[in-house]
């Protein structure tokens, strides 16, 4: 089991042993002293923890969130990240989120469509982390376009829906090719099937890979 | 003068206002090191004055961007047709335990909203009626309201969506911008997703390779469709859909009236409808 980056632990909530870090709840998660509890259920990234992969995580990065939705995985990560930016499209969850970062002074909202980097690329500076969360058709040229953001030593944790990209076809054919379509500017350091947390959702560690930038 | 084009440039560090509208309207090209270039440039002392002033100026664009969003005519005529159909919704399902209810009291006891209708202009004779009346004026009340958001709606629809409206009726129009999230995202579609937008569950089928592919969706209601004999309505729900999805096209894109859109849909279905027709009063011709 690799370490959990500084500020998310594993903690004694409600009973169970789970991740968990230090912040406002948002998301009527069971807490623990000013600790509340990192659901993966409802967490890609949590389900990446969970399942143990080396996500280069410290705690304290730069981080670039795409597909921030209501709030729930960007509110662990601004709890133990630096400056974090997250970026959504839809008003509806913004407005949850919203809730989010007002007990969060380094978290950043941006009602931005993460296909158009040129959008907020004057706001975003460059990223230790980009945690990828889009469920919308064409997620390896999101990760693409965005690249721009990533420092030469930072990572990618992107989770790949199969279902955004294509209904009907099998989920590993949907990997396979998302994951040649990454090979173009990453290099692909793990990548595993989220399940039992996620059905069919792949987690991807990625770092940039040299030559781009 | 400022040799990038970062959020702040050109901003008085007191102009929150500015800040917020920077942060929604302006982009750039390429990504730099905003905050120590913030610093230089005497935006913010240090990084955690300018982190403090970005936190203002993001968390101040993405609410007003989401207020303007959301109360967008769109946005507020789809919560109108949603609220049309819960009201009829609930309606109909109270108005059935109504005539259940009903149905041990009353020896005459009908169906449906028009019984609960009937009900609640009755004075109930004891406690027990009395609760069963209440019960349906709750009923007649909800099926009035629907009325007036149908009424709403279908005031609405034509300023929001002209084209849209006239061809596909206003109410129908409004669950097709409901369907869609927005008269921008029906718009973006293309005509094929329009034609069984509200056969999802169809759809999915059909993907899945269970089922024939669904011919149409809610425009199923529009007389075009449904009143075309069934082997041509494939090609009728097209037809339609095709029109449709111009009308919401031209809405979104321009806003301008253009009724030769009508008169292409109608010479369309027309044609349609006249070609193969079956002989009159030849025996295979039938409806069914």
């Amino acid at each position: 089991m690799t370490d959990l980056p500084d500020g998310v632990e594993r903690r004694d909530v409600d009973g169970e042993t789970r991740l968990a870090t230090r912040g406002d709840p948002v998301y009527g998660e069971p807490t623990d002293g000013e600790w509340r509890a990192w659901n993966p259920d409802r967490s890609k990234l949590g389900a990446m923890l969970e399942r143990g992969m080396d996500t280069g995580l410290s705690g304290g990065e730069t981080v670039l969130y795409l597909g921030a939705a209501a709030g729930t995985t960007v509110s662990h990560v601004a709890d133990f990240a630096g400056p974090t930016y997250a970026v959504e499209f839809a008003p509806r969850p913004m407005r949850d989120l919203l809730d989010a970062v007002e007990s969060r002074p380094r978290l950043f909202p941006l009602l931005k469509d993460a296909r158009k980097p040129e959008t907020y690329a004057h706001v975003v500076e460059p990223v230790d982390v980009i945690v990828q969360d889009v469920a919308t058709r064409g997620q390896a040229r999101v990760a693409r376009e965005n690249a721009r953001f990533l420092r030469p030593d930072g990572r990618l944790l992107a989770a790949i829906k199969a279902r955004s990209e294509d209904v009907t076809a099998d989920p590993e054919t949907v990997f396979e090719s998302v994951r040649s379509e990454l090979s173009a500017d990453f290099e692909i350091l793990e990548i595993e099937r989220l399940e039992p947390y996620h059905d069919d959702h792949l987690g991807v560690v990625a770092r940039p890979r040299c030559s781009s930038s | 003068m400022t040799e990038h084009d970062g959020w702040f440039a050109d901003l008085d560090p007191d102009d929150a206002t500015g800040a917020a509208a920077a942060i929604g309207d302006g982009g750039a090209d390429a990504v730099r090191e905003w905050p120590s270039l913030a610093v230089e440039a005497g935006y913010a002392d240090d990084e955690t004055a300018y982190y403090d002033r970005l936190h203002e100026a993001t968390t101040t664009a993405a609410r007003e961007a989401v207020r303007e969003r959301e109360r967008a005519d769109d946005q507020q005529l789809i919560h109108a047709v949603r609220a049309m159909d819960d009201c009829r919704r609930t309606a109909n399902e109270l108005a059935e335990r109504v005539a259940e209810w009903g149905g041990t009291l009353d020896d005459d006891a009908g169906a449906g909203v028009p019984y609960a209708r009937d009900l609640a202009e009755r004075d109930p004779d004891d406690a027990l009626g009395a609760r069963l009346v209440l019960l349906a004026r709750r009923v007649a009340e909800l099926d009035d309201e629907a009325e007036r958001l149908r009424g709403f709606v279908e005031e609405q629809t034509p300023t929001v969506a002209p084209n849209l409206a006239a061809l596909a009726g206003p109410v129908l129009a409004a669950r097709l911008i409901a369907l869609a999230g927005g008269l921008g995202d029906l718009a973006r579609q293309p005509s094929g997703t329009l034609q069984v937008l509200g056969a999802e569950d169809a759809l999915f089928a059909h993907l899945d390779g269970r089922a024939p592919s669904p011919k149409h969706g809610v425009i199923y209601t529009h007389e075009y469709v449904r009143g075309t004999r069934p082997d041509e309505r494939g090609s009728a729900a097209r037809a339609l859909a095709g029109k449709l999805t111009i009308a919401a096209r031209v809405d979104h894109y321009s806003g301008d009236r253009r009724p030769e859109l009508d008169a292409e849909l109608d010479e369309r279905i027309e044609r349609i409808r006249t070609r193969n027709a079956p002989e009159e009063g030849s025996p295979e011709g039938d409806d069914r």
